[in-house]
């Protein structure tokens, strides 16, 4: 193939890739534009691209006329408490079945793997019985609990092969000089896998942020998340899409731009090691 | 070299996740099962008998159940078609040299990030609404009637969402897995004549197998799950006409407060999912050997 041609071709796959990358991307795009529309630019027949009136009036409706902040708040909560929660009962186990191998090593984490797979409907009964009679039914520590629990397999699993990447002889080196266990982990491998603690504490909030089986089943107006507080927004009355727009803008920006960090980890945590 | 010490410690450290776990895959389970054996409804109160494998029956031969089976099948099915052939295809085309891959690579992304109920309502109003929607606009731009999707066809709609959802990921672990192609074996075929369409059928193809099965196995496991779509738009509705059967359980078990025969059904769903997974951990065990 010659130069010239091979400009070409790029030419041709880059236009492609642009076209169809954008059809893909357009329904969040132009959620976005129509959060800065009015209720009646929203549902115009002839809608315009940019050349319309620019508000903030849905955002200033949605935050003043639903406990937006609540909902907000509730997500964070729940994301990132069951992410922290489930990294420090993680990270032991993780470390324990990538340095201390046996032979019941490689059963133990695809068990592990396997809980993952169990479909929620199969203990839903029984888990909204449990929380109806612990109290638990929409409170965030529920939530809490709930996420961590599901998420702990693929969390456990990450940081494995995160730490299954670290040479075992830095450890053993560690140990040569007479470093504790304590040391070892604390000053040999922490910092060595911090970036892989970092990316699965990332992608674990995500999950648990969009997660929405239990978030929808198990709360109600106190402890419900962002995913429950839009589904809402199924049953309105009037023209609304403009402030879903608006609502459903701010629930899914904070995640889109952690996604876009989290891009690698993504094949990693979701693939269970299936592709390498 | 693992010490004693570190062996026991090693030990107690895995304790918590294993413990955990152990509690909720089992105490849940069991108590499904033990639900799924009794005649056990929220709303009557009595003394929850004993009816054998009653439950069982009737949510088996319930015509909801057959229903919901084939349109869970459909639904899986359908997903894994649409997300596989463009996954694939937009694999290919990520994979050439072009300009702003980065930024391409970030928008093909961006869909599964979207919160479930975020994605499944802006396609129903802003997309798929007959009368507001962008798509009718385009109909009547064109001339055309508008369809109405979710009458029309609601299994279908979803299947739609659901597929928009699930192409990053189908395309983004076959991205991974193409770069991993040997470049000079396909400059060899290359060099040995060989079109587009045989390079793609006998060096391409072959070399996702492997990631190919691995994204239908894990697709299938979350697709059949698929709850908060279904519930946003349609309701499962009209009719059973898009209820796959973890709506379905739902409905028997949260509407119909009918504990028994939700358990019974929460029992087979776990059954049809372990199906799966079997397949999906075989194919984990070869990976973690190699």
């Amino acid at each position: 193939m010659n130069k010239q041609n091979s400009q070409a071709s790029k030419l041709i796959y880059t236009l492609l890739a642009w076209i169809i990358g954008g059809l893909i991307f357009f329904p969040i795009f132009w959620t976005l534009l129509t959060s800065f529309k009015t209720e009646a630019e929203a549902i115009s027949a002839s809608p315009s691209l940019f050349m319309f009136d620019w508000t903030l009036q849905n955002y200033i409706d949605v935050l003043a006329r639903s406990p937006y902040f609540d909902h907000f708040w509730n997500s964070v909560v729940i994301s990132f408490g069951s992410s922290l929660v489930g990294l420090l009962i993680a990270v032991p186990a993780a470390w324990s079945m990538a340095f201390v191998q046996n032979k019941r090593t490689k059963n133990l984490l695809m068990w592990m793997l396997s809980t993952k797979m169990l479909p929620p409907v199969g203990v839903l009964v029984p888990i909204y019985l449990l929380f109806r009679d612990f109290g638990l039914l929409d409170t965030q520590l529920g939530l809490v609990i709930v996420m961590t629990l599901i998420n702990l397999p693929i969390m456990v699993w990450m940081l494995y092969t995160y730490f299954k990447e670290i040479p075992n002889e830095i450890l053993e080196a560690a140990r040569m000089d007479g470093a504790s266990i304590g040391e070892e982990i604390f000053h040999v491998l922490l910092p060595i896998a911090l970036p892989g603690i970092a990316s699965t504490l990332l992608l674990n909030i995500i999950l648990a942020w969009n997660e929405a089986f239990w978030t929808l089943i198990l709360t109600a107006a106190n402890a419900a998340p962002l995913t429950a507080f839009i589904a809402s927004y199924s049953s309105p009355e009037g023209l609304f899409y403009a402030k879903l727009s608006a609502a459903s803008a701010m629930a899914i920006a904070p995640i889109l731009i952690l996604g876009w960090f989290s891009q690698k980890q993504l094949v990693r945590g979701l693939s269970f090691g299936a592709v390498k | 070299m693992a010490t004693t010490q570190s062996r026991t410690l090693a030990r107690v450290m895995l304790l918590p996740s294993v413990t955990l776990l152990l509690a909720w895959m089992i105490v849940p389970l069991c108590m499904t099962l033990y639900f799924s054996f009794l005649d056990y409804n929220l709303l009557i109160p009595g003394d929850n008998e004993f009816v054998g494998l009653l439950n069982y029956e009737f949510f088996l031969t319930d015509p909801a159940f057959v229903e919901s089976f084939f349109n869970t099948l459909l639904l899986v099915g359908g997903v894994l078609l649409i997300t596989l052939t463009c996954g694939i295809a937009l694999a290919i085309l990520l994979d050439q040299a072009i300009w702003g891959r980065n930024y391409v690579r970030i928008m093909v992304l961006a869909p599964f990030f979207v919160m479930p109920t975020v994605s499944a309502l802006v396609w129903k109003n802003m997309f798929m609404n007959p009368v507001n929607g962008l798509f009718a606009h385009l109909a009547n731009w064109f001339g055309v009637a508008p369809i109405d999707f979710f009458a029309e066809m609601p299994l279908l709609s979803i299947v739609l969402i659901v597929s928009w959802q699930w192409l990053p990921f189908a395309a983004l672990i076959l991205l991974t897995a193409i770069q991993s192609l040997d470049r000079e074996q396909l400059e060899a075929a290359e060099l040995d004549g060989a079109g587009p369409f045989s390079k793609f059928y006998y060096l391409v193809l072959p070399h996702l197998s492997r990631a190919i099965t691995a994204v239908i196995l894990i697709e299938t496991i979350f697709l059949l799950s698929i709850f908060a779509e279904i519930l946003v738009t349609t309701s499962g509705g009209p009719g059973y006409a898009s209820t796959n059967i973890t709506y379905l359980i739902y409905t028997q078990s949260l509407l119909q407060f009918d504990v028994g025969g939700g358990s019974a059904g929460g029992i087979v769903a776990v059954i049809i999912a372990n199906i799966v997974a079997i397949f999906l951990m075989r194919l984990i065990g070869k990976n973690l050997e190699s």
